[in-house]
């Protein structure tokens, strides 16, 4: 019975670690950024320090229920009664609370790096993209080139990026797990994630919180580029691409799978993101730019209906 | 033709007009068997209208193992739909409402009636009481549980499921993006069974308080009733955040206010910040009361008393204010920023020092011990290497950068079914089978449920395990399809073999309670696993009463001191006991409730002004009813002891 127990744990964690290490890499240990970067290590560390509590506490289980199993005991024998020693019990405290002292470290040291610029990207001025949702698509705005996309992202190689997401409707979450891990977007405030590119390549990029009917074809394509491939693609969109009116933008919004399409101009000018400081640092000035902004809000809503 | 209209299942399919009729049939049986062997009358006096604790415990179990069938079901729907990439079985919006109804029904309508069974039907018993100290009161919270739980489920057929998650976010399940009635039967239905809940929190924290026998002091109590205190107290705390934040939903659903909408000002972050300031106590309300019988259960098998029984309290009494500081971590991705992750990161890593104890503790319990390997231990000792793995994967989601790449993927999904499954549901497989013989006096086969833990752990590990890996890989939780080329699908394929064999344990756990009713020997004495705490000490089946005399308790394992080293449990005579009187009234309120209920769901304003002043007459004629109950005369009391103690006898 021990045998067979002992022997399913150790194909599972045989399983896990061949696969983990093994075979192709899973997308979130192969990261293509900085930001992912940071959280794959983060992953991988906490893995092999979990491992070894996982195969310590199975090596103490295995060892007393071989040596105490009653089919070993003598028939006479009376286990002991034993109360508990503050010796053992102090060890017992004390090895957890160093580990999550360990943890909680590295914890904190990543928070502030996946909030922050990718490291070694500081130097330049990020690049912003606004990506919002609707049910159940992408748009993402590139105000400085004033173009906007939907449902695909490209994206200059070695450049920070920091997107603005906001929603169109429920709350969604913008995710793409080899350039770092995901931040919700949310229809009354506008979220920023950092992210950055280190090599051109492919990367797929999906809605991961759940958003109704057509919540699992909620993905989009990112393609990193050289910067001078993203240039020449921004003028080429320039010079192909339809402007975006906004009764074009209401016709994306209506629910629904779209696949991918190209403008000039971004929805942005008419119908601004939902850009004000919830709660904090509320003077006069905000205040009133929180009613104009929720006034267009309201407005916006009612022609939607 | 309209108002009729509302009533039709939104998104009919086969499936649902095939369980329809099902459910039909299997009601039409039941009301005609009930008929024809005349059973109404022993089901009104005996059942609906009992209020002693015990039985309130078995009908808590029955619908808990009724519902742990229903979300099974839903979950097998969901690992088949997933077993092949682009798989048709289910549609998108058939595997919103699946999903949505196997997390609500698995959490609320299964694993918390299954806890209320143990501390209905142990509390009592541990302590040496004669019932709880509200007994009317118990049994409207049961019979609102069950109404909360049926309304629930009725959504099924009439007016459609809810599809917005077991999380049930806003504004997705506000009136713009959920058109169907199905939210409604979330926000009432829950409300209802919370309602219950609520009164059951209260009603056995007085009882631990005020009625334990003499000479159990607090740290003289056993360990289950220890938890079962403790996941009280949390349920007090927490459940009023949940009442409020159901009736907030509903008068947005229903009314038109604006608390979680995405204009006028509502904030869609209120509702999942509300929900998990309740949602995450309530994950700690299920697992303290399991690790509570793991505490009773293994010392029983190892032979030796529990290691460190100050430190499991303490770390108890730790988790429990800990739950309660914890909830951000559902949401590192929201946008809070880094000094607000961080603090709620370490939070939650900080859980898993007083598990950790426990964990040590039980393994210092078998150290030395004399270990036996029947059905419940044999679930526990399973327990410590799968739940291990499920807390340590916890801590890894508790990093809160790293969690931006867990978070509403498979490997979160992985997470917490780890630790329920091993943690809550195997307590619960391994409670009920240790405690069955007290509860009917007789025992489950053996083999039949070492057959039925092993099967569920090699269903379990190949159902979960997977799930890390593709979460790892890109593959986001409640998709209801994904492509070939994502690579999802041999793991998944493993999963659903997995869950499989985990339905095949559950068809050989129902067909061991068969046998058993039919095979087993009844002649199995009071105390047939030579257990250790007061519930053991009295007769089987348990009388009314409990005790005839009042034990007097002097340490935490009475009944073992008892036995081994000659305490006197049950000192001087048999006097007359006083005892509740049966009570129709809170069945009668709780079916008020119900009508409510379904009123509210469809805005059937008359009905529902009808029906709560039905509720508001029941609390009135409560309040004004003279009801003393009870005693049971000391003849009486000696005639039921010969006669169980001469069955007892008879098994020597």
């Amino acid at each position: 019975m021990k045998l067979k127990m002992k022997w399913i744990l150790l194909t599972m964690v045989i399983t896990i670690t061949t696969v983990l290490t093994a075979c192709e890499p899973l997308l979130v240990l192969d990261p293509k950024g900085p930001q992912a970067k940071t959280q794959a290590d983060d992953i991988m560390l906490s893995i092999w320090l979990m491992l070894g509590i996982v195969i310590v506490v199975l090596a103490i289980l295995v060892f007393v229920l071989l040596k105490y199993r009653a089919s070993k005991q003598p028939k006479d024998y009376e286990p002991p009664h034993i109360e508990g020693s503050p010796i053992v019990e102090a060890i017992c405290i004390g090895i957890p609370i160093l580990i999550v002292i360990f943890l909680s470290i590295i914890s904190v040291d990543s928070n502030y790096k996946v909030e922050a610029t990718p490291e070694g990207y500081e130097d330049q001025e990020p690049l912003i993209i606004y990506a919002s949702s609707s049910n159940w698509k992408w748009h993402f705005s590139y105000p400085e080139e004033n173009i906007e996309t939907v449902n695909y992202l490209y994206i200059p190689e070695d450049r920070a990026i920091e997107f603005k997401l906001y929603s169109y409707g429920p709350i969604t979450s913008f995710w793409i797990p080899q350039l770092g891990g995901q931040k919700y977007a949310m229809s009354d405030m506008v979220t920023t994630l950092h992210l950055a590119a280190d090599q051109p390549g492919e990367f797929m990029g999906r809605n991961a919180n759940f958003s109704g009917a057509g919540f699992a074809e909620n993905t989009f394509e990112v393609t990193a580029m050289t910067p001078v491939e993203f240039e020449e693609w921004v003028e080429e969109v320039h010079e192909t691409a339809s402007p975006l009116t906004s009764e074009k933008f209401e016709e994306l919004l209506e629910p629904g799978h779209l696949g991918r399409s190209t403008y000039t101009g971004t929805h942005l000018e008419f119908s601004p993101a939902p850009e004000h400081d919830h709660g904090s640092t509320d003077n006069n000035v905000e205040e009133d730019s929180d009613i104009e902004d929720h006034e267009t809000h309201d407005e916006e809503d009612h022609s939607n209906h | 033709m309209d108002f009729f209209d509302r009533f039709a299942v939104p998104h009919p399919s086969f499936l649902i007009y095939a369980a329809m009729v099902g459910i039909g049939l299997t009601m039409l049986a039941v009301v005609v068997g009930i008929t024809y062997f005349k059973k109404w009358g022993y089901l009104w006096r005996e059942w609906i209208t009992t209020v002693d604790h015990k039985r309130i415990g078995i009908m808590y179990l029955l619908t808990a193992l009724l519902m742990l069938f229903r979300g099974g079901v839903d979950a097998i729907m969901m690992r088949y739909q997933l077993a092949m990439p682009e798989n048709t079985f289910l549609d998108s919006q058939h595997y919103n409402e699946v999903f949505t109804t196997h997390g609500v029904v698995m959490i609320l309508f299964m694993a918390m009636p299954f806890i209320i069974f143990f501390f209905n039907f142990l509390v009592p018993l541990q302590i040496g009481a004669r019932d709880v100290a509200f007994p009317r009161l118990n049994a409207l919270s049961f019979w609102l549980f069950f109404m909360g739980m049926g309304l629930f489920n009725l959504s099924f057929i009439i007016g459609g499921s809810p599809d917005a998650g077991w999380t049930s976010y806003f504004p997705l399940a506000g009136n713009e993006f959920s058109t169907s009635v199905g939210t409604n039967y979330y926000m009432i239905a829950i409300q209802i069974a919370g309602i219950g809940t609520l009164m059951t929190g209260i009603n056995f924290i007085t009882t631990i308080l005020k009625m334990r026998a003499p000479g159990m002091t607090l740290m003289k109590m056993p360990m289950f009733t220890w938890s079962a205190f403790i996941a009280n107290v949390i349920i007090v705390f927490a459940f009023p955040v949940l009442t409020v934040l159901l009736a907030m939903g509903t008068m947005d659903r229903l009314f038109g206010t604006n608390f979680f909408t995405t204009d006028n000002g509502g904030m869609d972050m209120l509702w999942a910040n509300l929900f998990w300031v309740w949602g995450h106590p309530e994950v700690y309300i299920l697992i303290l009361p399991a690790f509570g019988l793991y505490s009773e259960i293994i010392p029983t098998f190892a032979r030796r008393n529990l290691y460190g029984y100050k430190s499991m309290v303490a770390s108890m009494v730790v988790i429990s204010i800990l739950s309660f500081v914890v909830w951000a971590h559902h949401f590192f991705t929201m946008g809070q920023g880094p000094l607000t992750n961080s603090i709620f990161s370490i939070t939650t890593m900080a859980i898993a020092i007083p598990t950790g104890v426990k964990i040590f503790n039980w393994l210092f319990t078998l150290w030395k011990g004399k270990i036996q390997f029947t059905t419940p231990m044999l679930y526990s000792i399973l327990f410590i290497p799968l739940f291990t793995l499920g807390g340590v994967t916890g801590v890894m989601l508790a990093m809160s950068a790293a969690d931006y790449q867990y978070h509403n993927t498979m490997f979160l999904v992985a997470h917490f079914h780890n630790v329920i499954i091993p943690g809550v549901v195997y307590a619960m497989l391994a409670g009920m089978t240790f405690y069955w013989p007290k509860i009917f006096g007789f025992m489950l086969n053996e083999k039949l449920g070492k057959w039925t833990a092993w099967l569920l752990t090699v269903g379990f590990v190949l159902a979960f395990i997977p799930m890390y890996i593709t979460g790892l890989d890109g593959q986001a939780r409640r998709m209801y399809t994904y492509s070939e080329s994502t690579g999802f699908s041999l793991l998944n394929m493993v999963s659903f073999i997995g869950a499989a064999i985990m339905a095949i344990a559950f068809a050989l756990l129902v067909y061991n309670i068969y046998y058993s009713i039919r095979y087993s020997p009844r002649n199995i004495g009071s105390d047939p696993w030579d257990a250790r705490s007061l519930e053991w000490s009295t007769h089987t089946p348990v009388p009314e009463y409990n005790f005839a005399i009042t034990p007097q308790v002097a340490s935490t394992q009475a009944f073992w001191d008892s036995k081994k080293n000659g305490h006197e449990l049950f000192k001087g005579d048999i006097e007359k006991i006083h005892m509740p009187n049966n009570s129709g009234l809170p069945f009668i309120m709780s079916c008020m409730f119900f009508v409510f209920g379904f009123a509210m769901v469809f805005s059937i304003w008359p009905v529902v002004i009808v029906s709560l002043i039905g509720i508001l007459a029941c609390l009135v004629y409560r309040s004004f009813e003279q009801d003393h109950g009870r005693y049971i005369s000391v003849e009486e009391i000696k005639e039921t002891e010969t006669r169980l103690r001469g069955a007892k006898n008879e098994g020597r």
